[in-house]
């Protein structure tokens, strides 16, 4: 179980515990998290689940498939260093307290 | 507002109503145990063992307080008075709306031969249903999957990677014949075989064969026996319409819907899977997909509120088999021409289909960027040629900006 504080666009903050094993986008869209879409409920099709991950953090993650990267590159915000497609991030006890951040949209 | 179905489409609509702005309630009613859930991973990652059901949620029950969504599970509705403007429960309960959704979704078609009903023969459309071929999986050693449809075809690719003997049995000359062109049928043929299925074109299934209530083998017009100790049918569903023939809505294959889902009663929308859709172009459209619930249950919601939110935006749809990420975007059945992108032999391909010169279609095999830009393409209707598209060197993004 991690606890992951998600801050959307306009900056409204809310906190998501996640189980071990779920994908922040599971978490997210669960808990109705407004600025994740994740419409192709985590087969990485649809590029609607986009955030940014913590700089500290993201390096420690394993990195992008292929596909994720492929993915990234077609978002409907810019991507930076610390984009990722949360339906591709497993959570651990390692990303207990992470803050996300979302783009401004997904679509 | 009432909902019928809670599916994917049912749920948008009333998350949509909220996001729109509508303030009453919303009773959101549902046949199945299940709060709303996805059901594409039904048919991969549930059976592959690799996917818990609680992942499967849409939203968890704190999200359905908050947005004050009256959810009714394990609840069905007996019938629709349109004067009365009332839904009646089968418990006798009748409920008024004044506005109201179907989004009932479809069963899956049935066999219309003798051994349907034998232990062992399913069908896949709800997670009672993926519960229940999970767990035949678990016990099997020789799958016989009846149609080579998307569902099919993962089904197979499933069980393939379990280590079962695995046939597919198509009564067309090729697989997926209804949703896709015969090059992709063609590609998925090779796929399947080089993973060590039998796929048996021009197979018309005749009877099934079972031993003590349980099935045991296939039996095709050619005389052959295919010994099978599951046997999954996939040979499409049919649109549950029940209920809106019952109230005298009009249905063609699916409930008469309008670009914003309007049914003829403009208190009645419907969404998602039971639908038929007159386009603004007059044909009628029937589209099995996720994006298509999502996107009529946004106009819909709209629709309900009196505002116009046509859904234009052009079909997507994908598909998940071994390590093959299939993307389709656009409508292929009239093209008239087709020019590859990318390469078949690494299985990284984009079909780019063209009617009369015009983009109308890309399926994309582990390609996604193609398939993303391709939406925005389609969207936009971007003038490529074939030339281009066919040119792995021109930037198919210059043409969204």
């Amino acid at each position: 179980m991690a606890k992951v504080t998600f801050i959307e666009h306009d900056g409204l903050e809310q906190v998501v515990d996640i189980p071990t094993g779920w994908t922040l986008m599971q978490g997210a869209v669960q808990s109705g998290v407004a600025g994740i879409e994740g419409e192709c409920g985590g087969s990485c099709a649809c590029a609607t689940c986009h955030c940014y991950v913590d700089e500290a953090v993201v390096d420690t993650l394993p990195p992008p498939s292929e596909t994720e990267e492929e993915m990234l590159g077609c978002t409907a915000s810019e991507r930076r260093s610390n984009s990722r497609l949360s339906c591709q991030i497993r959570v651990s006890d390692a990303l207990d307290g992470i803050v996300v951040r979302l783009p401004e949209a997904q679509s | 507002m009432i909902i019928v179905g809670a599916g994917q489409g049912g749920l948008q609509v009333a998350e949509s109503l909220r996001a729109e702005g509508y303030d009453g309630p919303i009773t959101l009613i549902g046949e199945e145990a299940s709060a709303p859930y996805h059901r594409p991973p039904l048919s991969k990652a549930i059976l592959a063992g690799t996917m818990e059901e609680a992942q499967l949620a849409i939203r968890g029950a704190e999200f359905f307080e908050r947005q004050r969504i009256a959810l009714l599970t394990g609840t069905r509705v007996a019938a629709i008075d349109r004067s009365a403007r009332q839904v009646s429960l089968e418990d006798g309960r009748r409920l008024d709306y004044r506005g109201l959704a179907l989004a009932t979704g479809a069963r899956v078609r049935r066999l219309p031969i003798t051994g349907d009903g034998l232990d062992g023969v399913l069908g896949l459309r709800s997670l009672d249903d993926a519960r229940r071929i999970r767990a035949a999986l678990d016990r099997a050693a020789r799958v016989v999957v009846i149609g080579g449809g998307y569902i099919g075809l993962e089904v197979a690719a499933a069980a393939r990677k379990r280590g079962l003997e695995v046939t597919i049995l198509e009564a067309a000359e090729r697989l997926l014949a209804r949703s896709a062109t015969p090059f992709l049928a063609g590609f998925y043929a090779d796929l399947h075989r080089g993973q060590g299925v039998t796929v048996e074109l021009g197979a018309k299934v005749v009877g099934l064969d079972g031993q003590g209530g349980r099935v045991t083998a296939v039996r095709t017009a050619d005389g052959r026996s295919h010994p099978a100790d599951l046997v999954v049918v996939g040979v499409g569903i049919v649109p549950d319409t029940a209920l809106a023939e019952g109230c005298g809505l009009a249905c063609d294959g699916g409930v008469l819907v309008d670009d914003c889902g309007r049914t003829d009663d403009p208190a009645i929308v419907a969404v998602g899977d039971c639908t038929a859709r007159r386009t603004g172009t007059g044909t009628l459209l029937r589209l099995e997909s996720v994006q298509n619930a999502v996107e009529q249950g946004k106009s819909a919601a709209a629709a309900l509120l009196g505002r116009e939110r046509p859904f234009t935006a052009a079909p997507w749809f994908w598909s998940d088999q071994y390590d093959v990420k299939l993307q389709i975007v656009g409508l292929s059945a009239d093209h008239d021409r087709m020019v590859l992108r990318g390469s078949l032999e690494d299985r990284r391909f984009s079909a780019f289909h063209f009617r009369e010169g015009a983009l109308v279609a890309i399926d994309s095999v582990n390609r996604p960027a193609d398939h993303m830009v391709g939406r925005k393409l389609l969207d936009r209707k971007a003038a490529l040629t074939p030339d281009q598209a066919a040119d792995e060197t021109f930037p198919l993004a210059s043409l969204t900006r």
